[in-house]
């Protein structure tokens, strides 16, 4: 599904460079939950970005779902997006002036589909994640886990093929956040290629591949039988809180 | 462009924030409202002086005989000129001149009819001078070439001495005695400008010959020339200063000798001052519109800041950047329009509201006084639909042109940059 080859990123402020991304080999297969980790400064959003089409890089290749991402021109990206991508971010980033409805609808309304057809589809959406009683509420009005599961509603909805997070659970308590690390189980289990961006251990456990970046580069892969240790760990960790 | 999801995406943003879409839209309401007020007072600036000029036909010339002021070929000066018909025969030769009349006063004399009577003024006409005069007939017909053949006693009459002497009788086919001649009244004349009254009865000028023994004389020519420019208006001048000067031996450059009154020098100049005032009205009124339009400008530009994040996201979503400029320029073109249009329409509801009230004024003050002498400084002052609508599209363009550079930036959002946590 996801495949990229030396991957080079840099940012430039100036005189200054920052090499970021310094050569990523990562493959991911279709279906696969992952979760990428490291410290700040490692490179995990800027992975995070260039996988959802939301930056460029400089040198490498990135093949998603058998296409070469490179050079794309806005228009093509945007399509891009709309059509294989769902973003779910952090502080959720729904648009305050539209109701849950109107959020989870609107990748429909950029797909070009009928107003009364996509807020069909979108209350079907809110349904399945329990929010069907909140559909009219303006999201000042809903609390973060439910704020979140409408962000994920809105990155279903236009069936794409791979979900990618940026710290999901970063705004939430731990009761809500494995809530939430449910529902992405329950989406993964559907096919759907899910990847998220955690710096929390406990999350990235529940994970079935780890990618942990180091200063540009990948770190560790943790997987399968190594998965279980890491899991046993930081349980552990978890226990006392 | 007509896609009713993208314009319900537009009234959704401008319903969240009323607020500033009001005052943004203001600004344009207001340039465009002062645009149309300020038009609509020139317009009456101009119709109101222009309307002073209807009492005559607007390229018309009054020539009228004096005393020389300068001594010439052994004559003195201060010898008194005085116009013969052959003076008006020649100058009605002359290239430029079209309608030409002599004008010859026989004074004021009693006119009677039946039991009325009043002192009135008669004067002696060629029939081009109605069209001279721009006079209108209220009834009957003016002097003609056979009146003037046969030296009819025939008489038009103007709508005073009408009124006075005759009430409610149509005088047409009557008799009016003229000091001791009987008149047949042929017509009524009435005056465009009532400064320049109707008390007055018209006479051929060859009847004023016969019975009022003018022999030869008249005391001035009136005339209109072709439709000529201004120059060739005052060429006109000249030379019928110099004819009048070879034919009755003073000097060309003797100003005092002969009078001479150019109305359409005198129109042009009027008229020039308004297309200046006009140029000065549409110039103040653009740049009070260029200033809402630049206030539209900004508060996009500032809108599109506040809503970077909210850019970012439905880009992510998969927006396109069209469709963000699409969204942006919408926004822009509606704010503008509609509140051009607000502008316009109370700008034109004003100024049509003068103009009624004025009316009404003019009808019931002349009701009341029958005085008409009054001049009119101001009158018709409304804007016309062509220059309304030229407006609206003017103000849809501007619309686009305050929107364009709020929607490039707009387009050029990184999503990454949006979407970052700060």
């Amino acid at each position: 599904m996801i495949t990229l080859t030396n991957i080079h990123k840099s940012y430039h402020m100036g005189t200054n460079s920052l090499h970021v991304l310094k050569g990523i080999d990562l493959e991911i297969q279709q279906g696969e939950f992952v979760s990428i980790m490291g410290s700040s400064g490692s490179g995990k959003s800027t992975l995070l970005n260039i996988l959802g089409i939301l930056d460029n890089y400089e040198k490498g290749e990135y093949f998603l779902d058998g296409q070469l991402i490179q050079n794309m021109s806005e228009r093509k990206a945007a399509n891009y997006r709309n059509e294989t991508l769902g973003f779910i971010f952090q502080s959720f980033n729904l648009i305050s002036f539209k109701n849950a409805v109107e959020n989870v609808a609107l990748p429909l309304y950029y797909k070009g589909v009928r107003r009364k057809k996509r807020n069909a589809i979108a209350l079907e959406y809110l349904d399945r994640l329990g929010l069907k009683d909140w559909a009219e509420h303006m999201p000042n009005e809903l609390s973060g886990g439910q704020k979140q599961r409408v962000a994920i509603a809105r990155a279903l909805i236009s069936q794409p093929k791979v979900i990618l997070a940026d710290e999901p659970t970063g705004a939430l308590d731990t009761q809500t956040s494995y809530e939430v690390m449910d529902i992405l189980k329950s989406v993964n289990a559907e096919g759907i290629t899910v990847i998220i961006v955690t710096h929390e251990h406990d999350i990235a456990a529940m994970t079935d591949k780890i990618i942990k970046l180091r200063d540009g580069n990948i770190g560790d892969l943790i997987v399968n039988g190594d998965l279980a240790s890491f899991k046993k760990e930081f349980s552990k960790e978890l226990q006392p809180a | 462009m007509f896609d009713i999801d993208k314009w319900q995406e537009i009234l959704s943003t401008i319903k969240k924030n009323k607020l500033r879409t009001v005052l943004t839209g203001f600004a344009v309401a207001w340039g465009i409202f002062m645009l149309m007020v300020l038009l609509g007072a020139g317009n009456g600036l101009s119709n109101g002086v222009g309307s002073n000029f209807q009492g005559n036909a607007i390229n018309a010339m009054w020539i009228w005989s004096r005393e020389t002021s300068m001594p010439y070929e052994g004559f003195q000066s201060g010898r008194s000129i005085q116009m013969k018909m052959s003076d008006l025969e020649a100058i009605g030769e002359m290239d430029n001149v079209d309608k030409i009349s002599a004008q010859y006063w026989i004074g004021d004399r009693t006119y009677a009819f039946e039991n009325e009577y009043g002192s009135y003024n008669t004067q002696a006409c060629h029939p081009d001078y109605k069209i001279v005069e721009n006079y209108q007939l209220t009834t009957g017909r003016f002097l003609n070439e056979i009146d003037m053949q046969y030296g009819r006693k025939v008489m038009v009459i103007g709508t005073d001495i009408q009124e006075a002497l005759f009430k409610k009788i149509d005088p047409v086919g009557k008799i009016i005695r003229v000091g001791d001649v009987p008149f047949k009244i042929i017509g009524v004349y009435s005056e465009f400008d009532p400064r320049e009254g109707t008390r007055q009865g018209l006479i051929p000028i060859t009847t004023a010959q016969k019975l009022f023994n003018s022999g030869e004389r008249i005391h001035n020519i009136a005339l209109t020339t072709h439709d000529i420019s201004k120059k060739e208006s005052i060429q006109v001048e000249k030379d019928i200063r110099n004819l009048l000067a070879e034919n009755h031996k003073f000097n060309s450059e003797d100003e005092r000798a002969v009078g001479i009154y150019n109305s359409l020098e005198d129109y042009v100049e009027t008229m020039s001052i308004f297309s200046a005032i006009n140029m000065f009205v549409w110039l103040i009124g653009i740049g009070t519109l260029i200033a809402g339009i630049v206030g539209v400008s900004n508060i996009m530009l500032i809108v599109v800041k506040e809503r970077t994040k909210e850019i970012g996201i439905r880009k992510a979503l998969g927006a396109t950047p069209a469709s963000i400029v699409g969204l942006v320029l919408l926004e822009s073109i509606l704010i503008t329009a509609l509140a051009g249009y607000i502008g316009m329409f109370f700008g034109i509801s004003l100024m049509e509201g003068v103009n009624f009230l004025m009316e009404q004024q003019a009808q019931t003050s002349v009701a009341a006084s029958g005085d008409q002498g009054e001049i009119r400084m101001f009158m018709n002052p409304t804007v016309d639909l062509r220059i309304a609508i030229s407006a609206m599209m003017l103000l849809i363009s501007a619309g686009a042109l305050a929107g364009y550079i709020p929607a490039r930036r707009a387009a050029s959002v990184k999503p990454i940059e949006a979407l970052h946590d700060e």
